[in-house]
């Protein structure tokens, strides 16, 4: 577990990184349509300057040329300007990045808070009512798509009660805590339901694989109650497999969470991705995109770090 | 609670466990009588499946949850405070104070028994932390004080290590410092050397006689293994299908075994026959016919009838009782006075 270790892990990334940007391009440019495509019915626009507008963003070249374009600027760090908004593409970025690292930060602290208990508790009384109702209703949360479950709550807490505004990430004038809060809290559940509901049964069963464990027999020997076996002796044993797990939900929360982004209108990452689809603005979505990958990739290196720590059995030289 | 000193360590007496299984309720136990006084090993010897494991495991109230249960009999212990107090009744918060402190255990399986993700130090410290109220320091030099009792060289270093770093011999000192930790008063043993290296399961069992002398506790001591029987027990119980069938003094078992089963298991040792060797004849292991009972459907009468040559009639109508031999020396066998003829 070394410094030496990390840079090997992320040099190792850069050719998994080259492929998905090659996947990731082609297949935008497989999408009908273009950047351009919405100004084509548009009088005050003269064929002229759409060509004009084309070459300087090189949509004029080939697939190919342009794939190696983006190519050649991204590896001196030019990330490309959004065709949409004509902006820098990482400065578009960075505006999103803070919401979108508030929710699913929310969301993931929610979802850990909530997930690990009820493993916990579903494994040590595995078979009883609780137990049961707990993995009925994870396989409801996992099942419940997310737009619906969004839409669900707009329609109590924010038509019939009046009690949270149903949409946006602070009132008009508005923005202290209380207010954002509001905001953020409906956003944050849809987010973590899914998580919960994934969690909560990795947990459950790494911890009903290490409660059959030998020296799980042995702590009790030892006069442990059953509490300090869960939480002393059985729970960092059983994180151990569901780590993956949530290390790859945590990359992918950070990269913005698409549908709860764009129901509950939250402007992070998520949204803005959905917007620069709509559009074809290729230079955003590709920006967007490895990001995302490159979150990902980073959340399982930090996974193996997490593995080391858990488990002294294993070490990275 | 019954004051009294002269009472045995450990007294077990018509002890019933029962399992819950897919194919309805099982017993494991079928009444044992044992007796285990302080400074004593005694062995219970029998096959998989003959209630050994499970009698150890009812002592220490351990069996698994909604699963397993003591259905009657008594266990009585007598505790430091020389009160004698009956374990089937105890309430699991008293039960929690005696476990690794008063009684405790070691299992078969050192590679398994150990919490792979803390280290052996702080795994025999906890104990000391949970029963002397020793402050997290105090139970660190407690560990370290039994690594060495238990022979472990570098002691401060290894209490340092992971269980993974260490040898098989070596995790089973472990478990033995650990259970060891708080001077208990009996020590359960549940096959401790089986898995361990024929040269270390004699490191072992010595270990464990010089510890049992120096801290006076009483041994039940669970195995398959008669060698190891003849090292280490003052007594032996012979376990069959959840029954004790045959209980001596170590001596007089070896030397005049009077249970069919016995016999069976001293003949299934394997001997070095030098006459026959030399004659360039193989040696050959014999082995008790048949299996052992299932216990989802035990055989009427003597649970060893199907597989005895002695079996009579009147082995078939009934459960033998215990029949005295000789003075501590029982056997449940109705014609054991015939067996040498």
């Amino acid at each position: 577990m070394s410094l030496g270790y990390v840079i090997r892990r992320l040099l190792g990334a850069i050719p998994l990184l080259l492929g998905i940007s090659l996947i990731l391009f082609t297949i935008i440019h497989l999408a009908p349509g273009g950047p351009l495509d919405m100004y084509l019915e548009n009088p005050a626009v003269s064929r002229e300057a759409l060509d004009q507008i084309a070459k300087a963003y090189g949509l004029d070249q080939p697939v190919p040329v342009q794939y190696f374009l983006w190519l050649k600027s991204i590896l001196v760090g030019d990330w490309g300007y959004s065709i949409r908004t004509g902006r820098p593409v990482l400065t578009e970025i960075v505006l999103r990045l803070g919401p979108t690292l508030e929710l699913g930060g929310l969301a993931l602290l929610l979802s850990l808070a909530i997930a690990i208990p009820l493993g916990i508790i579903s494994a040590s009384r595995r078979g009883s009512k609780l137990d049961t109702t707990v993995t009925l209703a994870s396989f409801a949360g996992i099942s419940i798509p997310v737009f619906w479950m969004a839409l669900l709550l707009q329609l109590f807490f924010s038509v019939q009660m009046g009690w949270l505004p149903s949409a946006g990430y602070k009132s008009i004038g508005g923005g202290d805590f209380a207010d954002r809060l509001s905001h953020i809290v409906m956003p944050a559940a849809v987010l973590s339901l899914a998580t919960v509901a994934s969690w909560s049964r990795f947990i459950r069963s790494g911890m009903v694989d290490v409660l059959n464990q030998d020296y799980i027999r042995t702590a009790y020997a030892k006069g442990r109650s059953e509490r300090g076996v869960l939480l002393l002796h059985a729970l960092r044993n059983a994180m151990i497999p569901a780590v993956t797990v949530i290390a790859v939900d945590f990359g992918t929360v950070i990269s913005g969470a698409v549908i709860t982004e764009t129901v509950f209108a939250w402007p992070g990452i998520g949204r803005l991705f959905m917007e620069s689809m709509d559009g074809r603005d290729y230079p955003m979505l590709m920006g967007l995109m490895m990001m995302g990958s490159l979150g990902i990739i980073i959340a399982n290196i930090v996974a193996d770090f997490a593995y080391a720590a858990l488990d002294p059995r294993i070490r990275y030289g | 609670m019954t004051e009294t000193t002269t009472a045995p360590l450990l007294s077990i007496r018509n002890l019933v466990t029962e399992f819950r299984t897919e194919s309805g309720i099982v017993r494991a136990v079928k009444g044992v009588d044992l007796d285990i006084e302080s400074g004593q090993t005694v062995a219970v010897v029998g096959e998989s499946g003959s209630g050994k494991s499970v009698t150890s495991l009812s002592v220490m109230r351990l069996l698994a949850k909604g699963v397993g249960s003591i259905t009657d009999g008594t266990i009585l212990f007598r505790g430091r405070d020389g009160q004698v107090r009956d374990l089937v009744q105890e309430p699991e918060t008293a039960m929690r104070r005696i476990r690794g402190n008063e009684i405790s255990m070691i299992f078969q399986e050192p590679m398994t028994s150990l919490n792979p993700t803390q280290k052996v130090g702080a795994q025999i410290a906890e104990a000391a932390e949970l029963h002397q109220g020793l402050s997290h320091r105090q139970a660190w030099a407690r560990a370290v004080e039994m690594l060495s009792l238990v022979d472990i060289p570098e002691p401060e270093r290894r209490a340092q290590v992971y269980p993974h770093q260490m040898s098989g011999g070596m995790r089973q000192r472990v478990m033995i410092a650990m259970a060891l930790a708080c001077n208990p008063a009996l020590l359960i043993a549940d096959e401790p050397t089986t898995a361990l290296d024929v040269t270390v399961q004699l490191q072992i069992l010595e270990l464990m006689r010089r510890l049992q002398r120096e801290i006076g506790m009483g041994i039940l001591f669970i195995t398959h293994n008669l060698g190891v029987v003849a090292e280490i027990a003052d007594k032996v119980a012979v376990m069959y299908g959840g029954r004790i069938v045959e209980t001596a003094a170590v001596q007089d078992l070896f030397d005049r075994p009077s249970h069919p089963y016995t016999r069976g298991l001293l003949a299934s040792l394997p001997t070095v026959d030098h006459a026959a060797r030399a004659a360039g004849e193989v040696a050959r292991l014999r082995a008790i016919p048949g299996n052992v009972v299932d216990p989802r459907n035990p055989p009427a009468g003597c649970d060893f009838n199907p597989r005895c040559a002695w079996a009579i009639e009147a082995c078939r109508a009934a459960v033998p009782p215990m029949l005295p031999v000789e003075p501590g020396h029982a056997t449940r066998c109705i014609r054991w006075s015939e067996l040498d003829g």
